[in-house]
């Protein structure tokens, strides 16, 4: 068994692609029209084989009061591997995204949390080397 | 809550270390800080409320920073003992 999908739940599906795609740098892998709404994917670069990012519109009544609730408290519900958080965190700055957290050391692992403006925190994760 | 009780918990006490380390931090980061720093697992609820404690002290305050919420330490009420119990000069050269 193998992990295939992960999603983030977005309040607008053309702003979302925008974001992952241009501001991020991920990949489309998949964008299908389904009615209202469309089945869209993104991929890492890095690792276009890899897990696909899920861009999944937030319409579940529940979805937006759970989204609002874990903003509210800084909570980060997805996270991205990154070999350098202050780079990234300064490539992402001069887009615009804003973090709720700037690079933080927290001993094994160096963290940021920026908004996705699509309603979610993300953290990004770099792990230091073990001595 | 007065501000000794409030002080007199060493969770608390870590909670200020972190938020005087970096101010205005959000619950998901100082408990983040905590467990990794400091080796303190607790809930989520629970660090609200040693956060509404220190609140309730005048030694945090909270702002809703667009979406989010944020703590901030507030060094006033430690002011006020230093200001009570005043270190003279001579205990100074005493020490030194």
């Amino acid at each position: 068994m193998r992990i295939h999908l992960a999603g983030v739940l977005v309040d607008d599906q053309e702003k979302a692609l925008r974001f992952y795609t241009e501001t991020l740098g991920f990949q489309v892998k998949h964008n299908i029209p389904l009615g209202r709404h469309a089945w869209i994917t993104v991929v890492s670069p890095e690792a276009p084989e890899g897990t696909e990012l899920v861009l999944e519109p937030d319409e579940h009544p529940a979805a937006r009061p759970f989204k609002e609730a874990l903003v509210k408290d800084g909570i980060p519900y997805t996270s991205f591997a990154v070999d350098d958080v202050a780079a990234e965190h300064e490539r992402l700055t001069a887009k615009g995204v804003r973090f709720v957290q700037p690079p933080t050391d927290l001993g094994p692992v160096i963290t940021a949390v920026f908004d996705d403006t699509c309603g979610n925190l993300i953290q990004i994760q770099e792990e230091k080397p073990q001595p | 809550m007065d501000v000794y009780r409030a002080i007199a918990d060493p969770t608390r006490r870590a909670i200020l270390d972190e938020l005087v380390d970096r101010s205005g931090q959000s619950l998901f980061e100082l408990c983040s800080r905590l467990i990794m720093k400091h080796g303190i697992n607790s809930s989520r609820q629970a660090i609200t409320q040693h956060l509404d404690v220190l609140e309730a002290a005048g030694l945090i305050r909270t702002r809703r920073e667009g979406r989010w919420k944020l703590h901030w330490f507030e060094g006033g009420p430690l002011k006020a003992i230093g200001e009570r119990w005043p270190i003279s000069t001579d205990e100074r050269e005493l020490k030194e």
